[in-house]
Order: structure tokens, then C-alpha cells, then sequence
């Protein structure tokens, strides 16, 4: 069964703070939700449907959240797959209010990574035991900066992508972060600043990276019928595509391409629209090569030539042919929670309400797509593409 | 080249993965086999992930192979080389580039398997320049 145009997203916050020391996780999933759930004309009592994802809802994954709350639920989803998670929330909600499960969905993310001292990209984490791949992984030090620094350095040897290409993604974000008073990064760089910034982890510099943030966001999803009768700009979901990648067994490792060749095929597929009809893009920037390599993947451009895609401010808005992240993203605006998926759809919301800030709003932003990656395009990921349309 | 060197946690094995520890700490690298595909497959694992087949058992590797990627750790202390190293048997596995100069690995580069000491004095398989 197709969502399409069975959902609209009528509620989305963005947390302002990007480090929270005096406030708890749930405060902070709390603080979201108010902000979503008022940026819709709702109450708390409208919410019937929860989706969040298990990794930052410690307490069985929702169940004291939504204590916390005070949420009175017919239909919970805590499906986890990292920072994608809440891009796949989206599709989720949208096929539980299709089949009549719920009828207004919140989806909160939130995390304090910045105030807990977490060395997200440099120092590995130790997982469960359990986890079948830890003890043979763990061992060698996978921090999160390596493994993509594993991907951009393959990618540099098989299409001739360069650091300054990388560097410009980067670039093409400090222009739109310049615009955003709470933007953690808000200073415009250049290629050169970037290229000569420390090196973290062969071949990425210290601003290749994203930020490390406190915060978080959330979205509500309801019917037409229901969407129809608030008085927001209407955000309509046309088509969700969801996708994992991983190595069968070390047969199949190739770390030039992730998971969004899959679920973007399937999003545009659902969704019944082409590559020109998108007008904006928000992309997962955890680094600066993972925005390459899914843009690739999406199809924006042909494989190998992402370098080439984001060189001279193709993504920057006003400038470029493909306008990216215009909240300034991850490498300059905030990465709540280490988990980058539900600002990307928070901002394609703004873009096709019109509510972008209006240096970097997108003109007639009529069709946007928001698409994300969790877990290590270095080792295991699973993606989600989400195409949305203002009606 | 080489200083100081890493040290190797220990993650502790889960039933059925001993014997690959127990091969490493004997100077072997083993993989997985699947005897219905007969394929080689890492990490090795109770099922074969190509077919499911449960009829697999652990083969000692040649223990050679090339750099599919890398990346040094700079920030680290001290400072280490992550990479996939390809084997010749066919699946590519993670692992660190040991008794070398970081800045002279390179994609393609044959390496060999050599073991070194975890922090329980037992050893673990990294790989080096052939």
C-alpha cells in the first residue's frame, strides 16, 4: 500500500539550545514536544501515536517518556537506527495513520552529548558484548571520524574526489549557518580554511566534521482530514523510502555508496516525482563526504562526481542549482544527540512552509526531499529519504 | 615509524566465537566457511550470511591481502592506522596497519597478518606491510 499524500507533517521545532547542561533528556524531549505540538495548534491530549527512537529514550524505549510526558497512546514505535531514525518516523507514522493505528503522531529526538563530555568522533564507544560484530571491530579503534574517513578515502582513490571538494560542502553550510542567530558555527569559512584546519582522521580535517550539540527537535504527522482543519502551511508526505547497508559477510564491502541508493530509488519511486522537481534538499552532513557520497546516491549526480556536484557553491542557496541545508546543518548548525535525521526534515519543513530564513529561503520551494544515514557508512547504516510537498 | 604501540581491549568472545580467539592467540586468523557456498566469509559466525546454512566451520587464512582503505587517527594517542585490509580468500575485514610509518600506507598496499599482544597478554590479528 502507498502513503502517498496519506500524511502531512503539520507540527516541527527545533530546540534553540546546543548545550543544556541544567536540563535532562526528558526535559528536553518534553521541551520538543511543546514546541511541536503548539506549532500545530494542538494539545497534548490531541497525540495519539508516539514515535521515537530506543537509542536516546532510555526506560524501554518510549515507555517513560511518555510517562514523563503524560502521553495517552493508542500506537508506539521506537524503531532505532541511529540518526536516520527519525526520517524513517516519518514513513512509519504515515503508513500507522494510513492503516488507521493513530491519528496524530509526535515524533521527539533530543540528546546532551555536548554537556556529557562525549568524544563522539574521535573516541570509540564500546557497545554491548552482544553486538555480534563488537569483538571484532572494537578492538582496532572504529571511532566515528575514521570510519567516514575510510569512505572519503576510497572515494578520493577511485573518482579523484579532493579534499577541497569535500572542503566545499563544508563552505556551502557556513554560508547558511551565517544566517541562523543559533547556530553553533555561524562564521563563514573557505576551501582553504578548511583544507588547512587540523587532521582529525586521514583524509578529514577538523571542519569536515559536524558539530557536537545538545538539543534536539520533533515533528507531528497527522491525516488530511485533520491537517486540513489547522491553520499551518500544508506539508504533505508524497513518498518514503527506507534501505540498510551492510557487508555480507565482508563480500561485499564497498564504501563508495550507502544505503540512499536504495531508499532514495524508493522515495522518488512512491513519490512519482523526478530530480528537477526537487527544489531543496536537506542532506545528512555528518562529515563532509557523507553528503558527497548520498547525493550520488540519490541521484542528484552520477556516481563519482559528487566532488564535482558541490565544487564553486552548488549548494548553496541563491548561488547553486541544488540548495542544501539551509539551517546551516550539522557541520555548522547543530547535530542534536549526535543524531542529524530530524533537523533535516525540521528545515525541509520550513523551506516548503516559506518560514526559512530569508537570505537562504528557496523561491516557490514547492517539492523538497530530507534524507539521512544512521549507524557508519563505515561499517553498517541504514538510510531514509522522506520527499514532501507543499499543497 | 613504529613508537609506541596501541593497545588491544579485550571484548570477550560470545558463545561460539572462541575458537577464532583462541586461533588468534595461536598465531591464526580463521573465517568463517560456508560449505554449501563454498565461500569465506568475516567476521566469522554460526551462520553463513550469504545462504544461512548452518553446515560452516572456521579455515585458517593465508593471512595475506590488500588495503581496500585506511585512515590514521591523528588526535590518538598514540596515533594508529584503521583500515580494511581485502584477503586473498576473498572478504575484506577491519583491522589496524601495525609496524609501519602511518603516512606511508596506501590503498592497494600488500600487507601480512601479524599478532599482537591484547591487554590480557593474549593476542589479536592486525596486519602489516608484506
Amino acid at each position: 500500500m502507498s502513503t502517498k499524500g496519506k500524511a502531512y507533517i503539520v507540527g516541527a521545532y527545533e530546540h534553540p539550545t546546543r548545550k543544556a547542561p541544567d536540563k535532562s533528556l526528558a526535559q528536553l524531549h518534553a521541551e520538543v514536544a511543546k514546541g511541536a505540538i503548539e506549532d500545530a495548534g494542538l494539545s497534548k491530549d490531541d497525540i495519539d501515536g508516539y514515535f521515537c527512537a530506543a537509542g536516546d529514550t532510555p526506560g524501554l524505549g518510549g515507555n517513560s517518556f511518555a510517562d514523563y510526558m503524560g502521553l495517552r497512546l493508542k500506537h508506539i514505535d521506537t524503531t532505532d537506527t541511529g540518526g536516520s531514525s527519525y526520517l524513517l518516523h516519518v514513513g512509519h507514522a504515515a503508513q500507522a495513520i494510513a492503516a488507521g493505528k493513530c491519528n496524530i503522531a509526535l515524533v521527539t529526538l533530543a540528546g546532551r552529548p555536548r554537556s556529557e563530555g562525549v568524544q563522539t568522533g574521535t573516541n570509540p564507544r564500546m557497545g554491548n558484548p552482544s553486538q555480534p560484530d563488537l569483538q571484532f571491530e572494537f578492538p582496532y579503534g572504529p571511532a566515528t571520524a575514521n570510519m567516514y574517513a575510510m569512505c572519503a578515502m576510497r572515494h578520493m582513490h577511485q573518482y579523484g574526489t579532493t579534499a577541497e571538494q569535500l572542503a566545499w560542502v563544508k563552505v556551502a553550510a557556513s554560508h547558511h549557518a551565517q544566517y541562523n542567530p543559533h547556530a553553533m558555527l555561524p562564521k563563514v569559512v573557505t576551501v582553504e580554511e578548511v583544507v588547512n584546519s587540523p587532521m582529525v582522521a586521514d583524509p578529514l580535517h577538523r571542519l569536515d566534521c559536524c558539530v557536537i550539540s545538545d538539543g534536539g527537535g520533533a515533528l507531528i504527522i497527522t491525516k488530511p482530514e485533520i491537517a486540513k482543519s489547522l491553520k499551518r502551511p500544508l506539508v504533505k508526505v508524497l513518498g518514503t523510502g527506507e534501505a540498510v547497508k551492510h557487508q555480507m559477510g565482508g563480500q561485499d564491502l564497498d564504501l563508495t555508496f550507502s544505503a540512499g541508493r536504495w531508499s532514495g530509488a524508493r522515495a522518488f519511486e512512491e513519490a512519482g516525482v523526478k530530480h528537477k522537481d526537487i527544489k531543496y534538499a536537506s542532506i545528512y552532513d555528518s562529515f563532509t563526504i557523507t553528503v558527497i557520497m548520498q547525493l550520488e546516491d540519490l541521484g542528484f549526480c552520477e556516481v563519482g562526481q559528487g566532488g564535482k556536484f558541490v565544487s564553486d557553491g552548488n549548494l548553496i542557496s541563491g548561488v547553486g542549482k541544488l540548495p542544501f541545508n539551509t539551517d546551516g546543518g550539522g557541520l555548522c548548525n547543530n547535530h542534536p544527540g549526535n543524531r542529524g535525521g530530524m533537523t533535516k526534515v525540521i528545515e525541509a519543513v520550513r523551506q516548503l512552509r516559506g518560514e526559512a530564513h530569508p537570505k537562504v529561503q528557496v523561491p516557490n520551494c514547492d517539492i523538497a526531499l530530507a534524507h539521512g544515514t544512521g549507524g557508519s557508512l563505515g561499517t553498517r547504516h541504514v538510510g531514509g529519504t522522506v520527499i514532501m510537498e507543499r499543497e | 615509524m613504529a613508537g609506541e604501540e596501541r593497545i588491544y581491549p579485550v571484548v570477550p568472545a560470545t558463545p561460539g566465537s572462541e575458537p577464532y580467539w583462541e586461533g588468534a592467540n595461536a598465531g591464526k586468523l580463521l573465517l568463517g566457511y560456508c560449505k554449501p557456498c563454498n565461500k569465506s566469509y568475516y567476521y566469522p559466525r554460526g551462520v553463513c550470511p550469504m545462504c544461512l546454512s548452518t553446515d560452516v566451520e572456521m579455515r585458517e587464512s593465508k593471512g595475506t591481502g590488500t588495503v581496500y582503505t585506511y585512515s590514521v587517527m591523528r588526535p590518538a594517542k598514540p596515533v594508529y592506522v584503521i583500515a580494511y585490509v581485502t584477503l586473498d580468500e576473498g572478504p575484506s575485514m577491519m583491522t589496524n596497519i601495525v609496524d609501519c610509518d602511518p603516512s606511508a600506507v596506501k590503498i592497494g598496499q600488500k600487507v601480512k597478518a601479524v599478532f599482537k599482544p591484547r591487554e590480557d597478554g593474549t593476542k589479536i590479528v592486525c596486519f602489516t606491510p608484506a
